[in-house]
């Protein structure tokens, strides 16, 4: 099985995932982006574990989840604090950190 | 008598000569304990300081007798203290060297000193920092007693830095005085000048003999060649002049002035100003073999005394008149001691008798000052010689033996510099016929114009004789300024012979046709004194003068001018130069390379927006070029 088409699409969910990133103004929005990224970029392992014929890239797959899984929960938690504090998500309201 | 070249190695010190070495200790502790005793010694420490210099000055005499009494060949003591430095083979020891030449040092130093000493007691009185004044003179005794006493170059320059040291604390001692502290600097810059000329003679003698000991370089001297030999000679010269206020280096002899009146007398009768004189005669072994060197020493001398005439002639300050005349002696003896075997013996002897009548008359000067409420114009005074009758009497005694008048101090002292001058070189000989015109010239006038004459005195001042503290020591220095000069006549030859290696004279007491001169010029000055200070009143205010005599004596002959154009001003260009290369070139370097990164810095600093996609935005496009440049690599 060839897996090109796997790949245009986990480039294509990649590219939207930076899109998201750079153009949302969302905290959580672009969070999600950021998840969508690496989800991408472990559906490009899984073609090419798959395309090899070993489980180098599965294996890999299962780390770049536990630690999406871990990032979550202080992306989360930050996020959450910054809501709490400011009453906004939106990421161009939080530049404070500049000279 | 004829000279026989005769030297006897100094004997080692036994017994209680090997002792000597009190006479410096005594007053070098005394200096200590008195800076270090603080308030408790204020009632009592003037009197610790005079007894640690008459203490001295009894060891000198002891020692005296007891050279007196032994034979010819016994007379020189050396006493070794210690080894000072030990490197490898090279080794100097600290010693002192009691001879015939520098015992005569001794005895003036701490007899002048303790006379002076003895005097300030009752000058300074009123003086709230009296102790630490003893202890300054103190100081100053003991670094002259090394100074003379030394048995080699390295030790008598520790003496020599000593006495600057001293004279820079006691010229500047009245420190509120800005005058005064100026003064205070400027003798101490003109005597490192004249201290450099003496390292690099010490050094000199270090490389070349590998000691600096009297003894090795006596010894060696005749071996060098000519260029070392006056090499060192000009040297140890430029030392002199320095510490002797010789021209060129005389111009801070002057503003020495400002120091208290016996600190002025010990400079310039017992310590200090007598250094350079001693040097030169000490080094004979040097200067009798080179004629380019010893030649120096006749013309700088020679000029000096001219010089230091002329100052004296025009100033109105009773202080600087003295001082101009102390230049114009040491003149004469420089004058002498450059004349070679002739006049060695001749140097030392006027510089004794010079040591008497000085000091009388600068303690003279103090005490009329006392009088005058410490004004030092002498258009000021007039009239002082029934008021102050025993200053005035004493200070006669100094005037008579300064201009040479007949059987008194000056008159054998000179008469033979002027004679053995002549024999040299006449126009040595004529610059101190010259000089001893003009000698009588200013001292009548100086004489004239403080005790006779009206009264010219400012309101308010009422003079009066000084106290018996300050006028015994005028009493007895007034003493030896009539008598020293026939004490020593018939003796001092013969005496220093073998130390110094001077050619004996035969001397009679009739003078001869030179005498006879010297006799004729010194009425002239004395008359022309009379003329022009005796005969009319003198005015209060002195007359503005466009007489280019005049005008440059009152000037210091243009001294301050001369260096100041020579050597000031270059030096303070060279220094603004330095000064506006630091500020300019070098901080503007380091300043600008600052300035350069904080401007940069301020640029890559915007940078930092604080935008999160902004960021997002630079990390997508380095990873894309990251990926472009691997992709690329791949490719190529």
């Amino acid at each position: 099985m060839s897996p090109d088409n796997y790949l245009y699409l986990a480039a294509a969910l990649f590219a939207i995932g930076t899109a998201g990133v750079m153009l949302r103004r969302n905290a959580l929005v672009a969070f999600m982006s950021v998840e969508l990224m690496l989800n991408a970029a472990n559906l490009a392992m899984v073609a090419f574990a798959s395309a090899r014929g070993n489980l180098d890239g599965q294996v890999a797959t299962f780390f770049v989840m536990v630690v999406a899984a871990a990032e979550v929960v202080v992306g989360l938690s930050i996020i959450i604090t910054i809501y709490r504090t400011r009453r906004s998500t939106s990421v161009d309201a939080a530049n404070l950190l500049k000279l | 008598m004829i000279s026989l070249e005769t030297t006897f190695a100094p004997v080692l010190a036994t017994g209680l000569t090997s002792y000597a070495w009190l006479i410096i200790a005594i007053p070098a502790i005394s200096a200590a304990v008195l800076l270090l005793g603080g308030r408790l010694l204020d009632q009592v420490g003037h009197w610790l300081g005079v007894a640690a210099v008459t203490a001295s000055f009894v060891i000198a005499a002891t020692l005296f007798g007891y050279q007196l009494m032994s034979d010819e060949s016994a007379r020189a003591i050396s006493v070794p203290l210690y080894t000072w430095i030990a490197a490898g083979t090279w080794k100097v020891t600290a010693g002192l060297l009691i001879d015939q030449l520098s015992i005569l040092f001794a005895l003036l130093i701490t007899g002048v000193g303790a006379l002076i000493h003895v005097y300030s007691v009752g000058y300074m009185a009123p003086d709230e920092r009296r102790r630490r004044f003893f202890a300054y003179l103190n100081l100053f005794i003991a670094a002259m007693l090394t100074l003379v006493l030394a048995d080699n170059y390295l030790v008598l320059f520790v003496g020599w830095e000593g006495v600057g040291l001293a004279s820079y604390l006691l010229i500047g001692f009245w420190q509120h005085k800005p005058s005064a502290a100026a003064a205070a600097k400027k003798a101490f810059v003109m005597n490192r000048i004249g201290d450099l000329g003496l390292t690099m003679a010490v050094m000199s003698m270090l490389a070349l003999f590998g000691s600096s000991s009297f003894a090795a370089v006596n010894a060696g001297a005749e071996h060098l060649d000519a260029f070392w030999v006056a090499t060192i000679g000009l040297l140890l010269l430029l030392g002199a002049c320095g510490k002797s206020a010789q021209v060129p280096l005389q111009a801070w002899l002057l503003d020495a002035m400002e120091g208290p009146t016996p600190v002025s007398a010990l400079i310039h009768a017992a310590t200090m100003v007598t250094a350079g004189v001693y040097l030169v005669v000490r080094s004979h072994a040097i200067f009798s073999i080179s004629p380019v060197a010893s030649t120096a020493v006749v013309v700088v001398g020679a000029v000096t005394l001219l010089v230091g005439a002329w100052i004296g002639t025009s100033k109105d300050d009773i202080k600087k008149v003295l001082a101009g005349s102390t230049m114009s002696q040491i003149g004469y003896m420089m004058l002498a001691a450059g004349l070679g075997p002739v006049g060695y013996a001749f140097a030392i002897f006027h510089l004794l008798t010079h040591g008497f009548f000085k000091a009388n008359m600068f303690l003279g000067a103090g005490s009329v000052m006392h009088a005058m409420d410490d004004d030092v114009n002498m258009r000021h005074y007039g009239a002082l010689a029934k008021v102050t009758r025993i200053t005035f009497l004493t200070f006669g005694m100094g005037y008579l033996a300064i201009i040479g008048f007949p059987f008194f101090a000056g008159y054998f002292s000179k008469d033979h510099i002027i004679e053995a001058a002549f024999e040299v070189s006449t126009v040595a000989g004529i610059a101190a016929l010259v000089g001893a015109g003009i000698t009588a010239f200013y001292m009548t006038r100086l004489m004239l114009m403080t005790f006779f004459g009206e009264k010219r005195w400012r309101e308010g001042v009422h003079p009066h004789e000084s106290p018996l503290v300050m006028t015994v020591p005028l009493i007895v220095l007034a003493v030896f300024s009539i008598g020293a000069g026939a004490l020593m006549n018939w003796w001092i030859q013969d005496w220093l012979e073998p130390a110094v290696g001077n050619h004996v004279h035969e001397i009679s007491i009739v003078p001869g046709p030179i005498g006879w001169l010297t006799m004729l010029i010194v009425a002239a000055g004395i008359a022309l004194g009379w003329y022009l200070f005796g005969r009319q009143p003198v005015p209060a205010e002195a007359p503005a003068s466009r007489n280019p005599f005049t005008v440059a004596g009152r000037n210091d002959l243009f001294g301050d001018l001369v260096n100041d154009t020579l050597v000031v001003r270059p030096t303070m260009f060279a220094s603004r130069g330095l000064v506006a290369n630091d500020d300019k070139v070098i901080d503007g370097g380091v300043g600008g390379l600052a300035t350069l990164t904080v401007g940069l810095s301020n640029q890559v600093r915007k940078l930092q927006t604080g935008q999160v996609r902004n960021y997002a935005l630079t990390m997508t496009l380095g990873v894309v070029l990251v990926g472009v440049i691997v992709i690329l690599s791949q490719l190529g």
